[in-house]
C-alpha cells in the first residue's frame, strides 16, 4: 500500500495503491490520520484518488467511514474519487457508496467538493 | 447430517400481505405472455422457471433450525416461531406415542429466539424429554418469565414433558448423543453464542445474533477458527456492512460482506446468510443473494464458497 500527496488548485488530491485488505488498512488508517487533521473549512478539502486501488476488504471500508466521520465532525470535505471496478463492486455491495461522496474520477470529485 | 431452517427471520417474525402476493402473481404473469401455458406440465415447468422471490418465499418464522445428526435424539436450534411447524412435522413423523428426546441449543435469550416455546407441542405430550442447552445461567428464568401472567394464558409448569437445563461453558465441548458441541461466545445485547456440530467428518456451525468489530483482530481470529472448514456456517447477516458499522453498530448484527470473508479465510465450503433483516421483501432478500455471491467471486483466492440465502423449509444434505 502507498500513498503520494498532490493538489489540484486548493484540494488535496491523494492517490493510493494497492490493496487494502486486512493486512494492509492500518497502513492506510495512520497514512490518512495527519492528511484527515487538515481537512477543515480552514484546510484544504481531501479527495482520494482510487485509481490504484485493486481491492478493498471490510477492514479498508471502515477506515474510509472512520475518516469521513471525523471529517464531517470537522466540517471539513472529504470525497472518494476514479474507483476502479472491483471496489466499484465492494462499495456497492457494502453499500458504501450510499454512505460516502464517490465520485467518477478526481476532476469530479474536486468540482463536486468546491460547490 | 442434515440441517434444515424453520425460521430465518430476524428479530420479529413477518408473513406476506395480500399486496405481496398481489405483485408476484403480476409478475408471473408479465412473463407468462406469449407463452402456451394450455397443458398442466407447462404450467409446471414455467413457474420452476420463476425465481424464488416471485415463485416462492424466503419466510417470517423468526429463527429455528433444525440438524438431524444421524443420532436417534433431536437437535433444535433456537426457539423461534419456526418451531412450531418443525413440531408438527415431528409429530407426524414420529407419532405422538413414542416418546422423545430433543436437544435445544439456545444462541441468546431475546424474544425472537425464545417465543416458540409454548407452541412446539412436543412439550405437552408426557414421556418427552426435553434438554435445553444455553450457555446463559438464566435461561429457565427467560422461558418461565415469558409464560407467566400476564403474558401468557399457559404457564411452563404446565408442560408435561421432562425438561431439564444444561448450563454449557463456551470454549469446552460437550458431547450429545454421538455429536460433539461447541459453543463460542459472540458480541452481542447481553451476550449470544454460536454453536459448532461435529459429526462423521462433518460440521455445522450457527452463528445467529453476532456483530463483528472489524478492528478486532483477535476476535477475527477466534471465528475464523471457529469456523474452520465448516460444511455449512449460517451465518447473521441481517444488514449491508455500511449499516451494521455506522447508524447500526451495537445493534449485535452483522452483514453479508463479513460472512463472506471470515468463510473465505476459514475455508468453510457453504455460507447461509441468516436472520434477515424483517424490513427486506422477498426481492430485496433475493438481490442481496446475488450480490454476495458476486462479491464471492470477485474475491475468490483459490476457494470456492457457495452462497446461499435461508430461507424457511430450506433442506441441506452434508
Amino acid at each position: 500500500m502507498e500513498v503520494s500527496d498532490g493538489n489540484v488548485g486548493a484540494t488535496r488530491v491523494l492517490q493510493v495503491r494497492g490493496r487494502l485488505d486486512h493486512s494492509r488498512a492500518k497502513e492506510f488508517e495512520i497514512a490518512l490520520a495527519p492528511r484527515l487533521t487538515a481537512c477543515t473549512p480552514e484546510g484544504s478539502p481531501l479527495v482520494l484518488d482510487f485509481s490504484g486501488v485493486a481491492y478493498i476488504s471490510s477492514v479498508g471500508l471502515r477506515v474510509l467511514l472512520l475518516a469521513a466521520r471525523q471529517v464531517k465532525a470537522q466540517n471539513g470535505r472529504i470525497a472518494v474519487a476514479a474507483l476502479t471496478p472491483i471496489v466499484t463492486e465492494v462499495f456497492q455491495v457494502s453499500h458504501f457508496n450510499l454512505v460516502l461522496s464517490v465520485y467518477s474520477d478526481v476532476a469530479a470529485a474536486v468540482a463536486g467538493l468546491d460547490e | 447430517m442434515k440441517l434444515r431452517c424453520w425460521g430465518t427471520r430476524g428479530s420479529i417474525p413477518v408473513s406476506l400481505t395480500a399486496p405481496d402476493v398481489r405483485a408476484k402473481i403480476v409478475r408471473a404473469l408479465q412473463g407468462a405472455a406469449g407463452v402456451d401455458l394450455r397443458q398442466p406440465a407447462a404450467i409446471e415447468s414455467y413457474v420452476d422457471g420463476l425465481g424464488f422471490d416471485v415463485a416462492g418465499t424466503f419466510g417470517g418464522h423468526s429463527s429455528c433450525v433444525q440438524i438431524e445428526t444421524g443420532g436417534k435424539e433431536h437437535v433444535i436450534l433456537d426457539l423461534g416461531t419456526g418451531v412450531r411447524p418443525l413440531g408438527q412435522y415431528l409429530l407426524a413423523q414420529q407419532g405422538a406415542g413414542v416418546p422423545q428426546t430433543y436437544h435445544v441449543f439456545l444462541s441468546h435469550l431475546h424474544w425472537d429466539h425464545i417465543m416458540g416455546l409454548p407452541f412446539f407441542t412436543p412439550v405437552y405430550i408426557p414421556g418427552n424429554r426435553i434438554v435445553i442447552h444455553s450457555c446463559h445461567p438464566h435461561a429457565e428464568f427467560a422461558l418461565r418469565r415469558q409464560q407467566a401472567e400476564p403474558s401468557f394464558p399457559v404457564r411452563f409448569d404446565y408442560f408435561s414433558a421432562d425438561i431439564s437445563f444444561d448450563t454449557v461453558t463456551p470454549g469446552q465441548a460437550i458431547e450429545v448423543d454421538g455429536t460433539r458441541v461447541i459453543a463460542h461466545a459472540q458480541r452481542h445485547a447481553g451476550g449470544s453464542y454460536g454453536w459448532r456440530f461435529e459429526r462423521g467428518g462433518k460440521s455445522i456451525v450457527y452463528s445467529t445474533d453476532s456483530e463483528h468489530r472489524l478492528e478486532d483482530e483477535q476476535e477475527r481470529l477466534g471465528f475464523i477458527e471457529f469456523f474452520d472448514r465448516a460444511d455449512v456456517v449460517v451465518f447473521d447477516a441481517m444488514y449491508s456492512l455500511a449499516d451494521a458499522i455506522s447508524v447500526k453498530a451495537d445493534w449485535g448484527h452483522s452483514s453479508n460482506i463479513v460472512g463472506v470473508e471470515l468463510c473465505q479465510a476459514a475455508k468453510v465450503k457453504r455460507l447461509v446468510m441468516f436472520h434477515h433483516e424483517p424490513v427486506y421483501s422477498d426481492t430485496q432478500i433475493a438481490d442481496i443473494l446475488d450480490q454476495t455471491r458476486r462479491f464471492e467471486e470477485i474475491t475468490r483466492d483459490g476457494h470456492a464458497l457457495d452462497v446461499l440465502s435461508a430461507w424457511d423449509g430450506l433442506e441441506l444434505s452434508l
